[in-house]
């Protein structure tokens, strides 16, 4: 290869000097974590990394139910994801491959329900959710999220023209039921878009505030975020127990995304160069 | 088979999501369109006051400001993005070295919770000991007091909005370049054109598709702004309520005040904010010399 232009070496270096800048306030996250708070209250503020890590964690766990909201975030991203792959996938390929009377009309009512806005829904679902019970509930959470349009359009659109029709056709002659051919057939090969909507919804679940925050009001049953907002709230004196909670909440799903990083990041374009 | 029952597994196939929808979605819009003429608090008899709730509405300042708040952060936030965008985008698109990583650390920022990054950058803007106020005094600036002057306010919500969105929207410009027919580009250059002169002549109208539907997606985003206001100012938005957008303001109104009945009405007056916008956007969109498909 020739040698590295001028002009390339100096974007180079400016796209580096963004994307330093981009993780700056992951950096000082950790920094702030491992401070004591009177070390974060100095100036100049501090830049490198302390000794009281753990000490700062562990006093978040003994401030708040802190285990309790990990689990209950992990249970709901969980419990969501795997509803909505399932039940997305299944009306994909059901929309993609089969003709029935009033399929055209039902996917033109799905494409509809993009324009209700969340706001319009929220205090009448809160008060169904009261009728049902299910208010401080982790079911006021799954329920609701358990299928929706946006990945229903977005795997409709991959399984068009992932799934071929003779595969389709010769699972019919063989007699498998439409239930069997879903699985043998279409969830083969729907597998990359289900990895995409898979990330996509548990990022999604996990860091998900404003519904939890309104429907798991007054309960000890909180999701990470709720916690995190309640932690600032009652420990605001404590910045570093604070930022030390904030870290705890972050890695998890840090640690998800990198691992499907490059493939969600290049579905993410592909949707929007073709839509 | 019986004919009638033939279809049954299609439509059992796809029944989830419209009885979901038609549970959380359909009932709960008739319902808030319903609640928006009642005085309600959630517990007590419902009293049935008329347009009440929207005469009140209009004349409402707070709500007024809310819309002005949240279009004010939205065009702060959306200017500066999209530029900062392009330039990532631009930059990805050349034959730098180490692009993977550099696209995951731009994007990163976009599925970070906001909850826990408002409360990073809480610290940052924090007058006395914040790494901003820091960091402009090594310039000579004197400190902005950031979460109390109303417009240092709505200038840090912007930032942080930046922040979140600025990879996101250049990992889809970035996308859109590297579709772009590169004859073109050989033509300018035949023609003699430089690299500016071909970036405002050529890459700039051939991308306008693909910036308006980073317009356009940062428009949804953008009016539903919540999350930074309430954690770095609360409830109230704030000093002033220069922070208070049209969500937090419905969040308060039902949520925190249990104002069911004017709750729903601000939910349908944001509505209606919310689908002019839309409109606005789509003539945008629509017009005859680019754009839309």
């Amino acid at each position: 290869m020739n040698r590295t232009k001028p002009g390339t070496l100096l974007t180079y270096g400016a796209l580096v000097i963004g994307a330093l800048i981009t993780l700056f306030p992951y950096y000082q996250l950790a920094v702030m974590a491992s401070n004591t708070t009177a070390d974060i209250y100095s100036s100049p503020p501090r830049f490198w990394f302390g000794g009281h890590l753990f000490e700062n964690v562990g006093e978040v766990f003994a401030k708040v139910d802190f285990f309790g909201s990990v689990l209950n975030t992990l249970v709901v991203a969980i419990a969501t994801t795997v509803l909505v792959l399932f039940f997305d996938s299944l009306a994909a390929f059901t929309f993609a491959k089969y003709d029935f009377p009033g399929g055209n009309v039902l996917f033109a009512v799905l494409l509809a329900t993009f324009v209700v806005p969340t706001q319009l829904a929220a205090i009448p679902q809160f008060d169904l959710m009261a009728k049902f019970g299910l208010v401080g509930s982790l079911n006021a959470l799954i329920i609701p999220a358990a299928a929706n349009a946006f990945g229903i359009f977005w795997m409709r659109q991959y399984a068009r023209g992932a799934i071929s029709d003779e595969v389709l056709e010769a699972a019919r002659v063989d007699g498998a039921s439409f239930f069997r051919t879903y699985l043998s057939v279409g969830l083969p090969v729907l597998r990359p878009a289900l990895a995409f909507l898979g990330i996509f919804t548990f990022v999604n679940a996990w860091n998900d505030y404003l519904w939890p925050l309104v429907v798991l009001i007054d309960s000890n049953n909180t999701t990470l975020q709720v916690a995190l907002s309640q932690l600032n709230g009652l420990y605001m004196q404590d910045y570093a127990v604070v930022m030390a909670g904030t870290l705890v909440a972050i890695v998890p799903l840090v640690i998800v995304f990198l691992i499907g990083a490059r493939h969600f990041i290049s579905n993410i374009s592909a949707g929007a160069v073709k839509g | 088979m019986n004919r009638r029952w033939r279809y049954l597994p299609q439509y059992l196939a796809i029944a989830p999501f419209f009885v979901l929808f038609a549970i959380f979605g359909v009932y709960p819009v008739v319902y808030s369109l319903w609640l928006s003429f009642q005085r309600w608090n959630g517990v007590s008899e419902m009293k049935f006051v008329g347009l009440e709730n929207f005469r009140f509405l209009l004349t409402d300042s707070v709500f007024w400001e809310s819309i002005g708040n949240t279009l004010v952060i939205w065009v702060m936030s959306t200017i500066p993005m999209l530029v900062l965008s392009v330039l990532v985008a631009l930059g990805l698109n050349s034959s730098v070295r180490h692009k993977g990583f550099l696209r995951v650390a731009y994007f990163l920022p976009n599925v970070t919770s906001i909850v826990a990054m408002s409360l990073v950058f809480g610290s940052f803007f924090s007058n006395e000991f914040g790494v901003l106020n820091w960091f402009l005094g090594l310039l000579g600036v004197d400190p902005v007091q950031w979460l109390t002057d109303p417009w240092a306010i709505r200038i840090a919500i912007s930032v942080m909005i930046i922040w979140r969105w600025t990879g996101y929207n250049a990992i889809i410009l970035l996308a859109g370049l590297q579709a772009l027919p590169q004859d073109v580009y050989e033509a300018a250059k035949l023609d003699g054109a430089g690299p500016v002169q071909t970036f405002f002549r050529v890459t700039l109208p051939l991308l306008r598709p693909v910036l308006l539907f980073s317009v356009v997606m940062s428009a949804i985003g953008g009016l539903q702004i919540f999350t930074e206001s309430q954690i770095l100012l609360g409830d109230r938005g704030g000093p002033e309520g220069a922070g208070m957008t049209m969500v937090l303001y419905f969040y308060n109104t039902a949520f925190a005040d249990n104002d069911f009945g004017y709750g729903a009405a601000i939910a349908w007056g944001i509505f209606v904010v919310v689908v002019l916008f839309s409109i606005l956007n789509w003539r945008l969109v629509q017009r005859p010399d680019g754009g839309g498909k």
